[in-house]
């Protein structure tokens, strides 16, 4: 019988990783290549005006420029499609694309870019949520600064009567807590080889995450069916979220369309950093009922995440953040309202955890000032609010193969704390 | 003044799309030599699902590991997968390739059965091999029946998928939500130094442990444990692309102003270990729970933080600069 399942068997690209073997996107290199330059938005907000790009086009060693008249489809794409490839007006963050050139290499690329004749209305920014979500502040979105949930402005979690659960409690715990934008630095960048194949249809080598997420967004940019396009990828130098989101393959795509040569567009690992999506920022405020023997009874959560110029994930990242903002905990009285509001940045979107980093490092700030609040060893709360098997979350699921008290006794093992015995007694399979 | 405090943080991470409806699939074809190829539209972008996933196809259709290739190379050939994220390719595409083999079994049964003149539930397929229950001289090696059924005309191929369930919608008066595949359970304890005159934090001892229904294979779940707890402890102490925000003011282009975490910043003593409580849905048990590795670092460090120093930094990532601030504010 067979038992290669937990086998500490190597990788099975393992080798060819470590050896340079593997051939990555950017190893691509076909006859006649082009390579693409974006130009993108200098201005956090504002209006294009006038968008010429006739002297780019004549430039010797260029060989196509496209922008949002070029895009045959829908010029949306993402979770909720409301991001364009090209901008073809509103400007909602620095870094935003405008219009894309390829030429023989990326140094006369980038010199074409400078001849494209952009006249952009500048106008006043928002950057910080709190400001954007105020009656008056600027506009990033015509519908306004905050996203519309099926719930209204904000996702609401209702489980039990925080209320009764505050008036109950013999301790009130309140903390606000931030999280910062961060990057996914992954070890490769963004990349994109696009080219008509041999049966007139368009082949792109991706390093998307998603193949099949990412070609139903292509097919609708593109207007084409799913079988008119060959989606090549499947290994990936690093991503971490990153790569949940088209960078690179509606631009490189567009323009093989277009011209019918082969090219490639790569980010530099400056653009990367400053023009892709991020981890979005957020701002949690907490609120515990607690009683004095270390039961949390009562938790209420509002959390405001900073999603940048467009939605793309950021409801996704708002909506998987409210179902475990509370924690691992049979907490029998919670309230979140999560929100999600829009600034002239980045767009936020996914990186490892969809929100739930951001929640749990709230969260258990919270708990261990809780902790500190009744004067109980953090593990004691820990351990006797933990969920067992069979509880519900705040979003009325039922916990199965709970296992949290065991990775607990473990690490405490392994960290040389000597847990009490009450709590070394306990166990996920019953209170 | 240096001083040294421990910080705990314990968390949960669930396996798939919120509000599920995820699905993904994998087909198995037997070659003419008797070997396996396994197709699947599953990225890999590092986590190892090409490994992970021959180890499940080998063990289901009990066969050597070598004798499995696995593609995912283009859409073309890969069958659906939803996508490489929110921890859910172990859990849904092990699933579907625990499918496709038992179909591709069930299959090599029912030839075997014409061949052997018996009954399929009187065929096992085991050991590389095809046989009669307890009749030894009814046997063919796999390599055997590959050739035999594929130049005899035949094509045999197994296809499975696997979704979590229909998709859901949140109900909006009380956000009720139940699609999750699966709760993976972790906890991390941090051990820090912290210099009272510079803010500088330095991590001393990292410990995480990871409750993930079944490791598929520890060596990765180790990649996967020591490389998330470098994302976290750049999450608690360094990372941040707004250094002053809200503004964008000095937001970070590159590498060496956005400091992440490398090999030489990793804490001297890391130590990392997995338990297993079996989900019933889970491939062999197993639960999705790799993102959740870079979860537990930060607070955890804070914690830690707190701990040394008995003033609370409630902004990531705790900077020197905050950590200053928070001390001479607490001291004014």
């Amino acid at each position: 019988m067979a038992e290669y399942v937990g086998q500490p068997v190597l990788r099975y690209d393992g080798i060819g990783h470590v050896t340079a073997r593997t051939r990555y996107v950017d190893d691509i290199q076909l006859p006649g290549m082009l390579y693409i330059k974006v130009l993108t938005s200098p201005v956090h907000k504002g209006i294009i005006r006038h968008l010429d790009t006739s002297a780019a086009e004549r430039m010797p060693g260029v060989a196509g420029v496209i922008t949002a008249k070029d895009v045959p489809g829908k010029n949306a794409y993402g979770l909720i499609p409301d991001q364009p490839v090209f901008t073809p007006e509103h400007i909602r963050y620095k870094g935003e694309r405008i219009a894309a050139v390829a030429a023989v290499d990326e140094d006369t690329a980038m010199e074409a870019l400078e001849k494209i004749k952009l006249d952009i209305e500048e106008q006043e920014p928002v950057f910080d949520p709190f400001k954007a979500m105020e009656p008056g502040a600027p506009l990033v979105r015509p519908e306004g600064n905050v996203w519309e949930f099926n719930s209204g402005k904000t996702r609401k979690i209702r489980f039990g009567d925080v209320e009764k659960g505050f008036a109950e409690a013999d301790v009130i715990v309140e903390g606000t807590y931030t999280t910062a934008t961060n990057d996914h630095a992954p070890m490769e960048p963004q990349v994109s080889v696009a080219y008509i194949d041999e049966t007139d249809r368009l082949a792109i080598y991706t390093v998307s995450q998603d193949l099949y997420f990412h070609l139903g967004m292509l097919t609708a940019i593109f207007n084409l069916p799913m079988n008119k396009i060959r989606y090549i990828g499947g290994t990936v130098g690093g991503g971490f979220g990153s790569k949940n989101d088209i960078h690179c393959d509606h631009v490189a795509g567009l323009m093989a369309l277009k011209i019918r040569k082969p090219v490639k567009y790569r980010l530099t690992r400056r653009e990367e950093t400053a023009y892709t999506t991020k981890r979005g920022p957020w701002t949690f405020y907490f609120k515990d009922g607690v009683k004095k023997d270390g039961r949390i009874i009562a938790r209420y959560v509002k959390t405001v995440h900073d999603t940048g110029g467009y939605a793309g994930m950021g409801p996704y990242v708002v909506d998987k953040n409210s179902i475990l903002v509370a924690g691992p905990y049979a907490i029998p009285n919670v309230w979140v309202d999560g929100i999600c509001v829009f600034t002239n940045k980045p767009p936020a979107s996914s990186m490892r955890g969809f929100g739930i980093i951001n929640g749990t490092a709230a969260d258990q700030l919270q708990t261990a000032r809780v902790a500190e609040a009744i004067g109980k060893d953090p593990w004691e709360v820990h351990f006797i609010n933990a969920w067992r098997e069979g509880d519900l979350g705040a979003t009325q699921f039922k916990v199965e193969a709970a296992g949290l008290i065991e990775a607990m006794k473990r690490a405490a093992e392994l960290a040389g704390i000597e847990l009490p015995a009450h709590l070394k007694a306990m166990s996920s399979r019953g209170r | 003044m240096k001083k040294r405090g421990i910080g705990i943080a314990v968390g949960t991470h669930p396996a798939g799309l919120k509000g599920g409806g995820d699905p993904s699939q994998a087909q198995i074809r037997l070659k003419p030599d008797g070997t396996f190829d396994l197709l699947n539209g599953a990225v890999d972008i590092g986590q190892g699902c090409k490994t992970i996933l021959r180890q499940l196809a080998a063990d289901e259709l009990d066969v050597p590991l070598e004798n499995i290739t696995h593609q995912n190379i283009d859409t073309d050939t890969g069958p659906m997968c939803t996508g490489t994220f929110a921890s859910r390719v172990t859990f849904m595409d092990g699933n579907a390739v625990l499918a496709a083999a038992a179909d591709l079994k069930k299959k090599i049964r029912e030839w075997a059965a014409e061949y052997f003149e018996c009954s399929p539930a009187d065929v096992e397929v085991a050991n590389n091999k095809v046989f009669v229950k307890g009749v030894p001289e009814k046997s063919l090696s796999m390599a055997e029946v590959g050739a035999m059924v594929n130049w005899g005309g035949k094509f045999l191929v197994g296809t499975g998928a696997y979704t979590p369930g229909p998709g859901q919608q949140f109900d909006p008066d009380t956000g009720k939500m139940t699609a999750i595949a699966s709760l993976a359970f972790g906890c991390c304890v941090a051990e820090v130094e912290v210099d009272t005159e510079t803010g500088v934090v330095d991590v001393l001892k990292l410990v995480q442990v990871f409750e993930v229904g079944k490791a598929m294979n520890r060596l990765l779940c180790k990649g996967q444990n020591n490389g998330g707890a470098m994302m976290g402890i750049g999450f608690g102490l360094t990372e941040n692309v707004c250094p002053y925000y809200p503004t964008m003011d000095f937001a970070v282009q590159d590498l060496t102003d956005y400091v992440i975490t490398t090999a030489a910043d990793m804490p001297p003593v890391m130590v990392e270990d997995i338990v297993e409580v079996p989900h019933p849905n889970g491939p062999r048990g197993a639960k999705g729970y790799s993102e959740m590795t870079a979860s537990l670092a930060g607070p955890a460090i804070l914690n830690a933080i707190h701990n040394a120093i008995g003033v609370w930094v409630t902004d990531y990532p705790a900077t020197p600069e905050r950590i200053l601030k928070a001390l001479e504010a607490a001291h004014a």
